[in-house]
């Protein structure tokens, strides 16, 4: 993987929110890489920023209140942050796909399924009315959708929420991203749907070979489907590493604790689970020590001082923690 | 749990709830949906009975109905031997100390006009016991075993966390030493940092009052671990029921079998040997339920005679039951 080229380079974005109570540092200053058909798992609670970041790439922030200030974006040799709407446009459903949470909200409900899925090909590709309709059956046909050319008049509320998460699916794949961004896709989906879902990710990553950026909070969903995997918390990237060495060795007090506190669905039965003392962290005012200081069972005088910066600690490792840094 | 001869605390027999579909300015009935359709189980005194499904199978539904929150179409629930539909309402109300309920939502299920002391206190209140200094004793006590500050009585919903105001639901829940609580997904809008608190207090809670829980739940493997026995419901029956360890490690009915198989697993060298069964098509309307067994349509080892009779519950090994042909 090592030898691919990188599709997304992202610099130290930083994206605040003003507020009536104050400043809210979502986002502070984060760098990653997304090489080309890789799938980077994005991981972290409500809270920790993980889809403000990527929303901040293509400003699909409401600004104000959310004010990006800092910040690049690689993209294809060209940086995302200064553009504007018109030229923003061109890339997001293009070259860079969105897929949201929730299926219920984010389709149109008085248009067609088969306008919103032709929408983006007319737009993008200049393709014909008939072309976008012949392609957008394909597309159906391809995330699973049986009797695909039939249900193309149908409207979002005739699907349930399963095919309607397949639908944005294909509404996303539509153009041939090179990137694909999904923000907790499944999170709102039933775990029998969830594994449909995840089953055809994986055969068109497979197919089309896109890079893909998956949002969650779900520790096993990453686990099955990442190559790599960044955990987010407090609006950083506290840890990043390939996925098997993440979770065989994770070295974040915070993922290490995550990792403890889920259940097993096989194997022992523990008495009773570890937890994480305390709670998630208040994001007003300037983060200026590790924002997992007051919740860590290993805070060293300096976590409470200073903010550890990302650094790689071999194996492609990445953490930030003082309480590593200086073992 | 217990050691000596299990005593049944609650017995449900032929549970059937119906929800009319009317039409037209006279209301005239259409149709029903049928969310609980005919279900029986006992509960054993001081044990957790796990109850998992998909969303819209009818587990909640069969929490509230046992509560006689929403009246039975038929059926029988009896309550330390006392049929609690047969029932007046003032004799019911005299019952409901001794069963309490917590609800999922941590939001909306706490008055935001009310001050924590007073949201705890209700019950109390309600019920005429304890008065004056100790209400306001009872209440501190209440909160410090939840493990909240005995000072938050005077604040409001709106500042606490959403673990917190799990912990406030929790204690109101306790405040009249009820014998069995109904848990409706009390952890599943929760952060996963903020569950294992809130499972451990719940377990914590069981040994030290000697509670009787139905937990419901959709997460798999957190009700592996805190339940004694788990009942797997789909479409408005219950198909298998045994003890967590029978269930988890030899599941019979193909159902409980896919949705075991569906749950994603935090181990990324599990997760790419594991072999899924994945179902196709999605939960058919309750509404209008396929004949025969409710599994049959999307079952990939159905028979005839499954979409023509339903099956008998039957008892497989001591304590396994299932409502399947083929097993």
């Amino acid at each position: 993987m090592s030898a691919q080229a990188t599709i997304l380079q992202v610099e130290n974005i930083a994206t605040r929110f003003r507020t009536q109570d104050g400043v809210v540092h979502a986002v502070n200053g984060i760098s990653f890489e997304l090489k080309e058909g890789e799938l980077l798992g994005v991981v972290g609670e409500s809270g920790s920023g993980k889809s403000v970041t990527m929303m901040s790439l293509l400003k699909l922030l409401p600004m104000p209140p959310a004010e990006i200030v800092s910040g690049k974006a690689n993209f294809e040799g060209q940086d995302l942050i200064p553009l504007n709407t018109n030229q923003l446009r061109k890339i997001r459903g293009g070259k860079i796909g969105f897929i949201f949470q929730d299926p219920m909200t984010s389709l149109n409900p008085v248009l067609t399924i088969g306008y919103q899925l032709g929408e983006p090909m007319r737009e993008h590709l200049g393709m014909s009315r008939r072309e976008a309709r012949k392609r957008s059956a394909e597309l159906l046909e391809l995330v699973g959708i049986p009797m695909a050319e039939n249900r193309l008049n149908d409207f979002p509320h005739q699907f349930s929420g399963g095919m309607r998460q397949r639908v944005m699916i294909a509404i996303a794949l539509a153009c041939d991203p090179k990137v694909l961004i999904a923000d907790e896709p499944t999170t709102a989906l039933d775990v029998t749907i969830q594994a449909q879902i995840l089953d055809i990710v994986k055969r068109l990553r497979k197919e089309l070979g896109m890079a893909i950026i998956w949002i969650t909070h779900d520790l096993g969903v990453v686990a099955g489907l990442a190559d790599r995997v960044a955990v987010m918390y407090g609006g950083f990237i506290v840890e990043e590493a390939p996925v098997d060495e993440l979770y065989a060795n994770p070295k974040h007090p915070y993922t290490q604790g995550l990792l403890k506190t889920l259940p097993n669905l096989k194997g022992e039965r523990s008495k009773r689970l570890e937890s994480i003392i305390g709670q998630p962290p208040d994001l007003l005012g300037k983060p200026e020590s590790c924002p997992f200081a007051p919740r860590c069972t290993q805070t060293l005088e300096r976590c409470l001082k200073e903010n550890p910066s990302l650094i790689n600690r071999g194996n492609n490792h990445k953490v930030a923690c003082w309480w590593n840094h200086e073992s | 749990m217990t050691s000596e001869a299990p005593k049944v605390l609650l017995k449900v027999e032929g549970l059937t709830k119906h929800f009319p579909i009317t039409k037209g300015v006279f209301r005239r009935q259409v149709g029903a949906v049928k969310a609980v359709d005919g279900i029986s189980f006992e509960i054993l005194q001081g044990e957790t009975l796990g109850l998992v499904g998909e969303s819209g199978c009818g587990k909640s539904t069969t929490g509230r109905v046992i509560l006689q929150l929403y009246p039975a179409t038929a059926g029988k629930v009896t309550f330390k031997g006392r049929d609690l539909m047969s029932l007046s309402k003032e004799e019911l109300r005299k019952q409901r100390p001794q069963m309490q309920m917590i609800f999922q939502d941590p939001q909306d299920s706490l008055n935001p006009r009310m001050t924590v002391g007073s949201i705890i206190s209700e019950p109390l209140v309600e019920h005429g016991e304890f008065k004056g200094k100790a209400r306001r004793d009872r209440v501190e006590q209440l909160l410090e075993s939840v493990g909240m500050n005995r000072e938050y009585t005077n604040r409001y919903p709106h500042e606490f966390s959403g673990g917190q105001r799990q912990r406030i639901g929790i204690a109101r829940a306790l405040a009249l030493s009820p014998e069995f609580i109904i848990c409706d997904e009390p952890i599943a809008a929760l952060d996963v940092s903020i569950q294992a608190q809130v499972v451990n207090l719940l377990e914590e809670l069981q040994e030290e009052l000697g509670l009787t829980y139905l937990f419901i739940s959709h997460d798999l493997s957190m009700i592996r671990h805190i339940a004694d026995r788990v009942a797997v419901m789909y479409l408005g029956r219950i198909v298998e029921l045994a003890s967590s360890e029978s269930l988890y490690s030899t599941p019979l009915h193909p159902y409980t079998q896919a949705l075991l198989s569906a749950v994603p697993i935090h181990d990324p060298k599990l997760e790419k040997k594991r072999k899924r069964v994945i179902l196709t098509g999605d939960v058919p309307s309750p509404a209008n339920p396929p004949s025969g067994c409710h599994f049959s349509i999307r079952c990939p080892r159905a028979e005839q005679r499954c979409f023509k009779d339903s099956p008998e519950w039957r008892e497989i090994t001591p304590g396994h039951q299932v409502a399947c042909h083929l097993v």
